[in-house]
């Protein structure tokens, strides 16, 4: 094939630029500690929009309970298993999130309420891209903020697994240039050629190393690198301990995975995952129905996760997040539309959790965003940006979020200092 | 945009190399940098000698001295051969063997001119094909009658749904087990991942082929079928068959577009019965036709409507409910297997209808005016309100269009400042007018279009020029396909093999490229997932995303590889090749002879000097010579040494 003009001229660009930030690499490599991260992060997307006033309850709003008629989460004082699990007299969380109730007042779980984008969009698909790119508004931004983070956390000797999605495609959130790594499930993580594997590895390996088209190439050699270091470690061998108990579907094994992946020590310090299924526009159901069973699965997969991962959790950080919430009132349908703010939750040791965080808007008429949905008071950025300066140990929190206020001082103050 | 992640990825291998290295200090990194100065050199160089090379091949080229098989299109930049393969890499799912040759023979310019007029196209292989999936032709009804749900047809047969289940789980093991005894091949024993057999509804392993080994798949239980996903196992193994087999090739590649660009999911509630006429009835026939008409008839069928919700959007003043109340309560349409919440169907019957802005939102960012289309909120509301009373009549019996009038909300509605008088159903129509005719729209489509099919950064003049002809033509697709290749950017140099090819795209490719015989496509529908793109379960309405930076990363790569051996080295189950009478060749050839013949079959000779010199080596690995490590008699491995070919990164582009 021959080389186009362009791709040359492109090259050679990167190479000239190369040149010019060598004092600024050295310099960074001295200074790097030479120490792998032992701090991790596993984010958590739901995709669809969760509906965060469902999911946690803000019961001591009587007007909730008026714009959600036939949905509505009865308050505790029904008790049982009909109503919110009140975590703080005011909040509570839905019925099916009882395994993290106990973890909050374990103090190992916080959430932030009314946190999101302040972009005003209700489109899944721009919302969910402007939380990826860590960049609301802006749609030429190329990378993810995740990938962002990792391109400025020291690389000495990061390994292909540093930063991990499972599921088939690499999300928006781990797009850019650092590596990146999407594996659907860890087991099927090989070449498969039966006894001549290794030759035929070794053939496409070489054939990926030397071709002149850049973007496989670049990727060629990420996955051989990493195909080889996960055979040696084997993830599949750690097997769920404590008793922790995993959904029997996608996201459960993918949170299996990321326990395994974590066990094998293999240097992976962020993990992405997704769930999908929350946009739920008909018949949501309060109690029970469509929501009740997607946050059952949401629960028991954190609560296994963190019973599995035992002291290990006193260096993990879980964060979930979703692209927007739904509208306060119900609509027409017994569902919720596309709305504003939303729930985060926050897992792990370095949590300091047992409290709702963020300033709480209220949901009467004159209060709600656009006179329908939940206002955003804590961005989501501040949110990540604390995770990340007090947990990750990101220097320049600028440009992972560019555009934002990252001033520490406005971090909801979430972590353990 | 394939430039920019070409340079960041390459940037980034590159950065990571030089962190390592940078113990060693100032010197080696000089080192390194200089390398990589004199690295796009050095390839320029190879390309050029290869260029210079084909050049001798084709006398009649360069092409500015038009060589007669492509007399009539503004090709410069490509010779001969190079053009054809690239028509034939973006107007069809790829080459077969011999493709190149018969359309040089035909005459570039007059094959273009048939692939425009498929009617012209004898193609009733395919058509026998397809007679072995009867649900194509069923109605929705039908499908619903026929593939019950699993609650409807516990009902049926007298019997709890728990007894149901495991009852069809039972059934369908002892198919497994069956068939995997049969097969015997233990090759890929430990993939693991059959998560769908838990029973449990995941949004994407319900299907049963997802995320399970593509090589135990329930082949022999197929037939026996009666579940749900039937249906969409058949739509997918149809959409392979058309892919691999139809001679209306950019039909088909349209038809896909299409379908893609109006997106719907099959793993919502009802639409899992409803896609098969929305394909057939909605997108096909007028996958080549007008735009607008195109937006209407996926405005009308009930798959849209109930994907986007709008067959439940109503003036929430409506007094009379009554009639719309009984189909709401049978639930398990909905929200899929979530079961009844008896507790909440009290208050049901209290709520009433509301508007639901969800149509009314993708139709202007989706499929119309683009999400940069200067529609606002309020535009959303009132194109939401246009449309009330368009609706379904029985999603789970009947499910036909429907409009009522007393769902719709009367009074005149302002969209982007045009009025839309009241008048009903049409209103609904009007808009639809008012979006396909707006320039926005036109620019949005004809850029989409240009993405898929020229590169993922189309020249902006290009997109203008088929901009213009959407205008002038009033939305024809293929007028905008005309302009389209008959435009000089459409063979640039640029363009030219730039496109990674889809999952699909490169699972049905590799399936002509080796001539493959497919009895059962699901392995291939399951592949397709595994690297990453399950058919018609795309979720969100966006469709699939066409551009590198969706489909180039590690896990997919991976996936690539093994899909190429597995399909080179006979072990695809319910499809025949035969690579040896591929390559004209028997095992006990010399392996350099096999390996120049591989690439001339499967990629007509088109791969970079430097794949080709690192597959020459791999050919002196022992193993390669033998079919097993003991066997004494050198013999090539001609499956292994295909595979290879097509796991080549030149075969990862079209």
């Amino acid at each position: 094939m021959q080389i186009s003009r362009r791709i040359f001229i492109k090259n050679s660009g990167i190479a000239m630029l190369g040149l010019s930030t060598l004092p600024t690499f050295l310099q960074r490599a001295v200074a790097a500690t030479g120490m792998p991260n032992k701090k991790k992060l596993v984010v958590l997307f739901q995709r669809g929009a969760a509906d965060g006033l469902n999911i946690v309850v803000p019961f001591g709003e009587t007007n909730y309970y008026k714009m959600r008629p036939s949905i509505a989460i009865p308050e505790p004082r029904r008790g049982g298993e009909l109503a919110v699990i009140d975590l703080d007299g005011f909040f509570g969380v839905h019925p099916s999130l009882a395994p993290l109730s106990e973890l909050f007042h374990k103090g190992q779980l916080a959430i932030v309420h009314a946190a999101g984008s302040p972009d005003t969009t209700r489109s899944h698909f721009d919302a969910q891209d402007y939380m990826e790119s860590g960049t609301p508004g802006v749609k030429s931004t190329d990378d993810g903020w995740l990938n962002r983070t990792m391109q400025f956390l020291p690389e000495e000797n990061a390994t292909p697994f540093r930063a991990v999605a499972l599921g088939p495609n690499l999300p928006r959130t781990l797009l850019g240039s650092a590596p990146a790594i999407a594996m659907p499930d860890v087991k099927q993580f090989q070449v498969m050629a039966g006894a001549g594997s290794q030759m035929i590895q070794g053939g496409f390996e070489a054939m990926y190393a030397q071709t002149v088209d850049t973007a496989l190439r670049g990727t060629g050699t990420e996955t051989f690198e990493a195909i080889d270091m996960l055979k040696k470690a084997n993830p599949s061998q750690f097997q769920p301990e404590n008793g922790a108990d995993y959904p029997k579907n996608r996201y459960g094994q993918s949170i299996q995975q990321v326990a395994q992946l974590l066990k094998a020590n293999i240097g992976m310090e962020v993990a992405f995952l997704d769930t999908g299924g929350w946009d739920n526009h008909v018949n949501e159901g309060g109690v029970q129905g469509q929501l009740a069973n997607l946050l059952r699965d949401l629960g028991q997969g954190l609560a296994a996760f963190y019973k599995d991962m035992g002291d290990r959790m006193e260096d993990i950080v879980v964060v979930t997040m979703s692209e927007f919430g739904r509208t306060a009132h119900e609509n027409g349908n017994r569902g919720t539309d596309h709305g504003h703010a939303n729930c985060m939750f926050l897992m792990g040791g370095p949590v300091k959790g047992g409290k709702v965080y963020g300033k709480w808007p209220g949901l009467s008429n004159e209060h709600l965003y656009e006179g329908r949905d939940l206002a955003v008071t804590t961005d989501f950025r501040s949110v990540l940006g604390e995770v990340l300066t007090g947990h990750l140990g990101t220097k320049n929190l600028n440009a992972v979020f560019p555009g934002f206020d990252n001033d520490s001082r406005k971090f909801p103050r979430l972590l353990k200092t | 945009m394939a430039g920019r992640i070409s340079h960041k990825q390459f940037a980034s291998a590159e950065r990571r190399r030089w962190r390592r290295n940078s113990v060693v200090g100032a010197v080696a990194c000089f080192l390194a940098a200089l390398l990589i100065l004199s690295a796009p050199f050095a390839a320029a160089k190879g390309g050029q000698q290869k260029g210079q090379k084909k050049n001798k091949k084709n006398p009649n080229t360069p092409a500015a001295v038009a060589s007669p098989a492509i007399k009539g299109l503004p090709i410069t930049e490509l010779d001969e051969t190079e053009a054809i393969l690239h028509a034939l890499n973006r107007l069809t799912y790829g080459p077969r063997p011999g493709d190149v040759e018969l359309v040089r023979k035909m005459g570039l310019s007059k094959w273009i001119e048939q692939q425009l007029d498929p009617d012209s196209i004898n193609d009733s292989e395919l058509q026998s094909r397809l007679e072995k999936y009867p649900t194509l032709k069923m109605s929705s009804a039908k499908l619903l009658n026929e593939f019950p749900q699993p609650q409807v047809a516990a009902r049926r047969e007298g019997k709890t749904i728990e007894e149901y289940r495991k009852e069809q789980q039972a059934k369908q093991q002892q198919a497994n087990r069956q068939m995997n005894a049969a097969m015997g091949d233990q090759q890929n024993g430990d993939a693991g991942g059959d998560i769908d057999a838990s029973g449990r509804p995941s949004n994407i392993n319900r299907q049963g082929y997802n995320g399970g080994d593509p090589n135990r798949s329930p082949m022999q239980a197929y037939l026996q079928n009666k579940s749900p996903q039937r249906v969409t196992s058949e739509l997918s193994m149809a959409k392979v068959d058309r892919a691999v087999y139809s001679e209306r090739q950019l039909y088909e590649v349209l038809a896909d577009f299409w379908f893609n660009h109006f997106n719907i999911f099959a793993n919502k509630g009802a639409d899992r019965w409803m896609m098969t006429a929305y394909e057939r009835d909605a997108i096909r026939p007028h996958a080549m036709g007008r735009f607008e008409d195109l937006v209407v008839a996926t405005a009308k069928s009930p798959a849209m409507l109930f994907y986007l919700d709008n067959w439940l959007s109503a003036d929430p003043n409506t007094p009379q409910r009554i009639a719309y109340q009984r189909p709401m309560q049978r639930r398990p349409l909905f929200g899929g297997q979530q079961g009844r919440f008896p507790q909440q169907q009290q208050q049901q019957r209290k709520r009433e209808f509301g508007l639901n802005e969800n149509y009314g939102r993708e139709l202007m960012e989706l499929h119309t005016l683009g999400v940069d289309g200067g529609y606002t909120q309020k535009d959303v509301i009132e194109v939401a309100k246009c449309f009330t009373g368009w609706t379904i009549r029985q999603p789970q019996q009947n499910p036909d269009f429907f409009y009522n009038d007393q769902m719709h909300i009367g009074g005149s509605k302002l969209v982007l400042d045009h009025t839309i008088e009241q008048g009903g159903m049409k209103e609904g129509l009007d808009v639809i007018h008012l979006l396909t005719h707006d320039p926005h729209t036109a620019h949005h489509i004809a850029f989409q279009i240009a993405e898929h099919f020229v590169s993922d950064t189309p020249p902006a003049a290009l997109v203008d020029r088929m901009t213009k002809t959407f205008i002038s033509s009033d939305g024809d697709t293929k007028a905008v396909m005309h302009t389209m290749i008959y435009s000089p950017e459409f063979w640039s140099r640029e363009a030219f093999r730039s496109k990674i090819k889809t999952p699909f795209e490169l699972v049905v490719s590799a399936a002509r490229a080796v001539n493959a015989n497919i009895d059962m496509p699901l392995p291939m529908v399951m592949w397709t997932a595994r690297i990453g793109q399950p058919l018609y379960q795309c979720q969100p309405p966006t469709g699939y995303k066409d551009n590198a930076e969706t489909w180039v990363n590690t896990g997919a790569l991976l996936n690539r590889l093994n899909y190429s051996l597995t399909l080179a080295g006979g072990r695809m189950r319910g499809t025949h090749v035969d690579m040896a009478q591929l390559v004209g060749m028997d095992a006990t050839q010399d392996p350099k002879n096999v390996l120049d013949k591989s690439i001339e079959i499967l990629l007509y000779g088109n791969i970079s000097a430097q794949t080709r010199t690192t597959l020459e080596k791999q050919l002196s690995d022992p193993n390669l010579l033998h079919a097993r490590l003991d066997d004494p008699i050198k013999q090539v491995n001609i499956g292994m040494v295909t595979g290879l070919v097509l796991g080549a990164p030149e075969f990862q582009r079209r």
